[in-house]
This record gives structure tokens, sequence and C-alpha cells, in this order.
């Protein structure tokens, strides 16, 4: 199947792969994983005090439209709370990526991953 | 042959359980190739011949679909009324992250000092852990077992057989390269 230039080039220079310490406080970590294709993908965001994603990350090991959907998402949150965090609708990556009706579960993933960072920051934080 | 309405452990003559012998069912894919094969129709109609097409269709989805414990377990689920749902990505954590160790492992085979035996380390672990939810997937499908647990084992049967595909494919790049 062909990419599209934007997925090609998330997959080939993806942004902020990494890991955060899942002890820290201020990190929260989303785990999720796609059934169909057996992909896992790590998101994790670091956040500041008053609620603000300071630097994100993810680690995912899957095609190239999981790995250009994820690393999509830590450049998007970024600067952004952890409410409109929570509120990134998959469609907005696909939109962005291009990607063809078989590989929207990708960014269903990464969508379901960010939420799961929030949600575990949140708990950590006994919001 | 009236096959249509069958399902596939049907048109195999086979109980619908996940727990099947394999032999017996090599042989009769044979005589069920045989007995739907276009060829036999070439002198009928037009409707046997395009009958005979979907047939042979029929049984070779039937045979890809049993022989493989993956896609039996997920036609049982099927059958159930309780196919797996593609969409749901919340899983145990656990084994999630034994997954997501198990795929970093394997991504550094290549750098390993001894790269095969970094491999066959890997292989016997996936395929003890594949042994074990696979039986745990075969106890959970049968009559009186739990369908909720049958589907996140099933589930997880999906990503092991995920790391096998890429265990292959790795050790085949890595025997190319010697």
């Amino acid at each position: 199947m062909a990419y599209s230039e934007k997925v090609m080039d998330h997959y080939e220079n993806p942004r902020n792969v990494g890991t955060f310490d899942n002890d820290d406080d201020s990190v929260g970590t989303g785990m999720v994983g796609a059934p169909a294709c057996g992909d896992v993908m790590r998101l994790q965001i670091k956040v500041s005090d008053d609620g603000v994603i300071e630097d994100a990350c993810f680690k995912t090991y899957g095609c190239g439209s999981a790995i250009a959907s994820s690393s999509l998402v830590t450049e998007w949150v970024k600067g952004k709370t952890l409410d409109e965090a929570a509120e990134l609708k998959n469609s907005e990556i696909a939109e962005e990526l291009a990607l063809p009706p078989v590989k929207i579960h990708c960014s269903v993933l990464a969508e379901d991953a960010i939420k799961a960072a929030v949600t575990d920051l949140k708990n950590k934080r006994g919001e | 042959m009236e096959l249509s309405g069958k399902n596939h452990f049907e048109l195999f003559g086979l109980p619908v359980q996940f727990d099947i012998d394999l032999r017996s069912i090599g042989d009769r894919y044979l005589d069920l190739q045989r007995a739907t094969h276009p060829d036999q129709f070439v002198a009928g109609t037009d409707q046997e011949q395009h009958l005979a097409v979907q047939q042979a269709a029929q049984v070779n989805d039937a045979y890809q679909t049993l022989k493989s414990p993956l896609k039996r377990a997920q036609y049982l689920l099927e059958l159930n009324g309780t196919p797996l749902d593609d969409t749901d990505t919340q899983m145990d954590m656990m084994f999630l992250m034994q997954q997501m160790e198990m795929r970093e492992a394997l991504a550094n085979v290549p750098d390993a000092e001894d790269p095969f035996s970094a491999l066959d380390r890997i292989r016997g672990e996936l395929k003890s852990d594949l042994d074990k939810i696979t039986q745990a997937a075969a106890e959970q499908l049968s009559g009186d077992g739990d369908i909720s647990s049958a589907r996140e084992s099933v589930k997880k049967m999906q990503f092991l057989f995920k790391v096998q595909q890429e265990l292959d494919e790795m050790e085949q790049s890595l025997a190319e390269q010697l």
C-alpha cells in the first residue's frame, strides 16, 4: 500500500520517540493495543503542576500508519492542557495524515493512547 | 453436493469446537477439493460451473480458517455471535507491557553478540506464552466456557501471532545476511 507523504515523513523521522520515568508524578502513561493487527503503542506525557503538557514521547511497534499517528499526536499535544488533549479526535489525525479507510484504526489507537495517558495522570494526581 | 448453509466445521464433518484433529481435516480437504473442483463441471451448465467455483472458494476458506488456531478461535467467536471488536484497544496492562518488552527484545536482536541465540530465546518465550494462552482459549471457547475471557484470550493470541510473524521475518533476514 502506498503511504501518504506525511505518513512517510513521520515514519522515517519519527518525532519524540522515547520513554519517561513512569514513577515520576508528572508523567502520565497510556498503553494500548490494536487487536486487529497486533500493534502496541505507548504514549507518555509530562505535565506541569497547572495541567499543561510540557513534553510528550511515544514508542510504537506497528505499521507505518500507527507510528505516524502516535508521532503526530506527541507533536500536537505539547502545550495543550489535559482537557484539550483528551478531546483530540482520531478523525483529525486520519485527516492530517490522509490515512486510507483500512488504516483508520491506527488513528483510533493513537486517540485512545493519549486519552489513556491523560486518565493515568489524573489518577496519579487523585483527580 | 450441497454445501450452502453449512459452517466451516460442519463442512468438514467436525464438532463445533476449538480442539480438532488436524490430520483428518487435511484428508477431508482433499476430498472436498476433488468434489468441487471446477474442472469436474466443464461439461456442465453455466450455473453448475458458477456454483462449483463458489463451492471451491468456500472449501478453501473453510480449510484456511480451520487449520490456523488463531483463525479457528476468531471464527468460533463469530459463530457465537460475539466477534472481536477491532476498535477495542483497552487490554490487560501487564500483557501489553510484556508485549512491549518482547518487541523491544526482538528489535535488539540484530545488535546482539549472537543474534540467532537471542532469537531462539525469544522464540522459546513466545512458544510458552502461546501454548498457555491457546490452551486457555480452547477451554474458554468450549460449551461451558466463559466467552468474555475467551475474547480476551483470542485478542492476546492475535498479538502473539504478530510477534511470531515478525520473528520469522527477522530470522529470514538474518539468514540472508550470512
